[in-house]
């Protein structure tokens, strides 16, 4: 799960960690207001999607002359004058994809007198099972294109879960940022704080970029970018609390409410399968006939009649898909319970697509006689291949 | 001979006592008579768990160092919730037993750092969490494979997938070749077993003849095993192998159902995968429907 910058740096805020003060805005007229808290004489208004490159992003309503996403103002009208023009547009960057999201939240922020731009994360890296820092001194741009042009400025640091942040880790960092001075003191206390934050909160991904050295060689997050562990939300209510639908498929969220594993995808053909290993294949062998998968869905192991319908629901509720495919590996999954499930939806729903069903494995037998005894017009394939075969060809007409 | 279980191996079941862990010792029991010896429960020590299929009776212990004091279990396998498990795998590992097996899914990713770094301090191997456990035929059923589409036989198959696993059994039982041992690793990012520990064991087999291996994207896994069978086939060690990566068409950032099934920073697509496991000697399906058939044609080539 994402959170937005205004709320990640609130949240590093209460362990300590030096960030500006700000003010998030939902509407217009608080512009003037929050402008005036903070007193500038340098403001930056920060558009607040789950999304980076916002910086360099465009408005996709007011051309591509228009400045981006991430503004500085230097008088109150400037931030009031920003505010209008970006709140409630739809801001396109490197990772919204084209069609853009839409702002509906700013966060003001104090300037800061920058004197150099770092880059820091901290993540799992699953080569070493360990959290680690990732550490580079070209903050402020694209990491990933940092990494690709110059893999030597970046460092990364695993960290020992029984020692944390040990002293000779701050040193190794501290020298990675080439800080000295002041700046390392300050890192001597920001680093440890960081992970703790991370490991205390389960958070998947924390992304400093930039983290700058002012020009008095004090620190200061700049920048935040937070991600969280799904599966740890159950311990952190606070952080579930944080959760922006309104920055997610609604598709997704219905499927999410059902406890199912389901991506929205451009194409026309819906698939519902059990696994992720297999969903994933499925929407490979759709692509090796020539045709585009709507979605991705895994039901998972233990589904039931109810959630097999609401599953059916979700996929024929997406108007591209022009016909759907049900591939069931029965392991803890049982295939009369699929069948089951796909005759309830298509009672309550109706069916106006094609709709292809393979079902192997537990129960396999009972499942068959289940679709074959209805009076649906569903197409039964033996096996993956068939069943990819036959639905590329019923889509096709 | 197999790699990990056999018809000897004996198993405790940490979590015994739950909906999960009754139905797949109840499946496991009627495989082949795989020896399910136990269960462990924290306050449930002392009574006895009966199966609704014959009425077997197997004993709860309250500890599985108890457990395995009195049955002599040397593996156990995990049905425990996902807030429970990593201390139930500790727990395990502390017990010194050789072969842990975690079904569970949804386990938090940290906890699964501190559960790999005590992993690491002993002599215990842990498969998964989020895998589907590991099966050899006509012996030893650990977890939650289907038993009937299995059949004896030579190949060795190791995947991160649950149910591609059970594609690749299917297959190639059609195939009539049949498996020594199928493991599941698990879909999650920080896990006990990965590829390599799994294909040095299959080479070292005599019993297994040829090897499928099964990756997703995501991380790197696939191509450290790739770069592992190149060095063995230099030292002279090579089995024939076929191999198939999930997620071709999977767009970048989004997780695919696995927590570690995600493309990101540009690393972990499957075409680099496929790559680099081509390069290695393994002969590639491109469709996860042939599988069988890619095998069968790498062992008739």
């Amino acid at each position: 799960m994402n959170i937005h910058e205004h709320q990640a740096k609130a949240l590093l805020k209460t362990y300590g960690v030096p960030v500006s003060n700000g003010v998030a805005i939902f509407n217009k007229d608080e512009a003037k207001a929050a402008a005036e808290k903070l007193g500038g004489p340098l403001w930056v208004v920060k558009s607040q999607i789950h999304a980076g490159g916002r910086g360099k992003g465009r408005f996709k309503e007011l051309g591509s002359d228009a400045d981006g996403g991430v503004r500085l103002a230097r008088s109150i009208d400037e931030v009031v004058a920003d505010v209008e023009q970006m709140l409630g547009n739809t801001l396109v960057t490197k990772q919204t994809g084209p069609e853009g999201k839409q702002v509906n939240r700013l966060y003001i922020e104090d300037g800061a007198d920058i004197e150099a731009e770092l880059y820091l994360s901290i993540l799992v890296d699953r080569e070493t099972g360990r959290v680690a820092f990732v550490a580079s001194t070209e903050g402020g741009m694209d990491i990933e294109a940092v990494a690709e042009e110059t893999p030597e400025k970046i460092h990364t640091f695993a960290i020992n879960p029984t020692t944390g942040v040990t002293a000779q880790d701050v040193e190794n960092l501290c020298d990675a940022f080439e800080l000295s001075g002041e700046a390392r003191v300050d890192g001597a206390n920001l680093f440890p704080i960081l992970y703790k934050a991370f490991v205390e909160k389960d958070m998947s991904l924390l992304e400093v970029n930039p983290l700058i050295v002012m020009k008095d060689n004090h620190l200061k997050v700049l920048d935040a970018k937070m991600s969280f562990d799904g599966n740890a939300l159950f311990r952190h209510p606070d952080i579930a609390e944080l959760r922006d639908l309104s920055e997610e498929d609604e598709k997704e969220i219905e499927a999410s409410k059902h406890d199912l594993a389901y991506i929205a995808l451009d194409g026309t053909i819906g698939c519902m399968v059990n696994g992720a290993g297999l969903a994933m294949s499925t929407m490979d062998i759709i692509k090796l006939y020539g045709e585009e998968p709507a979605n991705f869905l895994d039901v998972g192991g233990g589904a039931t009649a109810e959630k097999v319908t609401a599953a059916f629901k979700i996929i024929t509720s997406d108007p591209n898909v022009k016909g759907i495919l049900v591939n069931i590996f029965g392991g803890i999954m049982r295939c009369d319970v699929i069948a089951q499930g796909v005759l309830q939806a298509v009672k309550e729903v109706g069916l106006k697509v094609p709709l292809v069903v393979r079902l192997e494995g537990t129960k396999v037998a009972e499942g068959q006689k289940l679709i074959n005894d209805s009076d649906l017009d569903v197409i039964s394939a033996d096996d993956l291949d068939d069943a990819a075969q036959k639905i590329v060809a019923a889509v096709r007409g | 001979m197999s790699i990990l279980v056999n018809k000897d191996t004996k198993v405790l079941v940490q979590g015994l006592t739950g909906k999960t862990g009754t139905f797949h010792t109840e499946q496991a029991l009627a495989y082949f008579n795989t020896q399910m010896v136990g269960g462990t429960h924290p306050k449930k020590g002392g009574t006895n768990w009966t199966s609704s299929l014959d009425g077997t009776q197997l004993p709860i212990f309250t500890t599985v160092a108890q457990g395995k004091e009195q049955t002599g279990a040397n593996a156990t396998v995990v049905y425990v919730p996902p807030a429970g498990a990593a201390a139930a795998i500790i727990e395990a590992i502390e017990a010194d037993i050789e072969l842990i097996v975690c079904i569970t899914e949804g386990v938090p990713v940290l906890d699964m750092v501190k559960v790999k770094e005590r992993l690491e301090r002993s002599n215990s191997r842990l498969l998964g969490p989020n895998c589907p456990g590991v099966l050899t035929p006509e012996e030893c059923k650990i977890g939650i494979m289907p038993g009937s589409i299995f059949s004896k036989g030579s190949v060795g198959i190791v995947s991160r997938s649950g149910t591609l696993t059970y594609e690749a059994v299917f297959q190639t039982t059609n195939e009539g070749l049949g498996q020594s041992t199928a493991v599941g690793i698990g879909g999650d990012p920080v896990k006990g077993t990965e590829f390599i520990d799994m294909l040095e064991l299959f080479l070292a087999d005599d019993e297994t003849k040829s090897i499928v291996m099964i990756g997703e994207i995501g991380g790197s896994a696939e191509e450290d095993a790739a770069q592992f069978i190149k060095d063995e086939a230099k030292k002279g060690r090579s089995k024939p192998m076929a191999g198939f990566i999930a997620g071709l068409t999977a767009p970048p950032g989004r997780t695919m159902g696995h927590a570690g099934a995600v493309i990101s920073g540009g690393k972990g697509g499957a075409e680099d995968k496929i790559e680099a496991m081509q390069s290695a000697g393994i002969r590639m399906s491109k469709s996860p429907a042939k599988i069988g058939k890619t095998l069968v044609e790498e062992l008739n080539k």
